[in-house]
């Protein structure tokens, strides 16, 4: 298992999960969100080379309502 | 008359109400809002995904991106690094170039934090963004946000949310007059006649969000807020009359009995 944050929660996910199963297990879209890892921002098209590591902190945003 | 064309950059916006999706009871109420209002701009904001709750409804549900413009925000940023993080995510999710700068500089008064926004401003048009500007009243201020490339100057009317309406429509006047870029009243709308009173000053459009969302029946302030811009609009554009100051009969003295 590998020990994240995500969102600011502490999470542990399987080893070696890549950013698109992680879209995945969440159920999210790929064209509705943004990634952050570990302070950069990832192009949509590495989404499935990625791997997560031990420690990554990782930011998924959405659109919202928003004035 | 010459068909009018109102264009932030190359981006053509058919309505010249510009409304925000927050603050509705829920996105269902966000739609039906945004298409009484007749606007093809919403503005939206970016925030982390709710990872605890899968079903969570997703606002590009509701509001399709493709058929309406997005309009990403950096509401709630205090830094110049905060803005242009969120900026630059907005980016990344859909590719939005066209983005609306806001960086606040209390967290009573919502005014916003003008040096924050001037150096925002410069790095997101180096990087190729298309900025619209929200910024306080000061026409030196806005001149020098058109200097740095900013694509619309978006001063206020009054505090975020306040409802207050136009509380210096000399300075929103001389910002309109100075400006190449459109100027888009933005925060502080109360009621429809706020944002008559702002078109009538000619400015090119106005943002409201609470004025609508905080409504008894949001949608039909949506629809107000659609023929009130609409009216201060044409008002502006057909000229009004001189302001005397006696009275001057609207019926002809002659052939009085």
């Amino acid at each position: 298992m590998a020990k994240i944050q995500l969102n600011g929660k502490k999470l542990k996910i399987q080893r070696n999960l890549t950013i698109n199963e992680l879209v995945k297990k969440y159920k999210l879209k790929e064209d509705k969100v943004a990634i952050e890892l570990n302070g950069t921002i990832l192009p949509k098209h590495v989404y499935k080379k990625k791997k997560i590591k031990n420690n990554d902190k990782i930011e998924i945003v959405q659109f919202i309502g928003g004035g | 008359m010459k068909k009018e064309i109102f264009k932030v950059g190359s981006q053509i916006i058919k309505s010249r109400l510009i409304v925000g999706t927050g603050k509705y009871k829920n996105f269902k109420q966000t739609a039906e809002a945004v298409k009484a209002s007749g606007a093809d701009m919403v503005t939206v904001a970016v925030r982390r995904v709710n990872i605890l709750d899968k079903k969570k409804p997703v606002l590009m549900d509701y509001l399709n991106p493709k058929k309406i413009i997005y309009l990403p925000n950096t509401a709630g940023c205090f830094t110049s690094e905060d803005a242009l993080r969120t900026l630059r995510l907005a980016r990344e999710m859909g590719g939005w170039k066209l983005v609306k700068l806001e960086v606040l500089g209390d967290k009573k008064t919502l005014y916003p934090n003008m040096i924050e926004t001037l150096k925002s401003t410069k790095v997101l048009v180096k990087e190729g963004f298309r900025v619209m500007v929200y910024c306080s009243d000061d026409p030196i201020i806005a001149k020098k946000l058109e200097d740095l490339g900013a694509s619309a100057i978006m001063p206020l009317a009054s505090p975020i949310g306040s409802g207050r309406g136009i509380r210096n429509k000399l300075n929103l006047s001389i910002i309109i007059k100075n400006c190449k870029v459109p100027v888009i009243v933005d925060a502080g709308i109360g009621t429809a006649s706020d944002a008559t009173i702002a078109m009538e000053l000619g400015c090119d459009g106005v943002l409201i969000n609470t004025a609508i969302a905080k409504a008894k029946n949001p949608i039909m302030m949506a629809k107000s807020m659609k023929h009130a811009v609409i009216a201060g609009r044409q008002s502006y554009l057909a000229g009004r009359i001189k302001i005397q100051k006696y009275g001057n009969p609207s019926s002809p003295n002659k052939g009085l009995i």
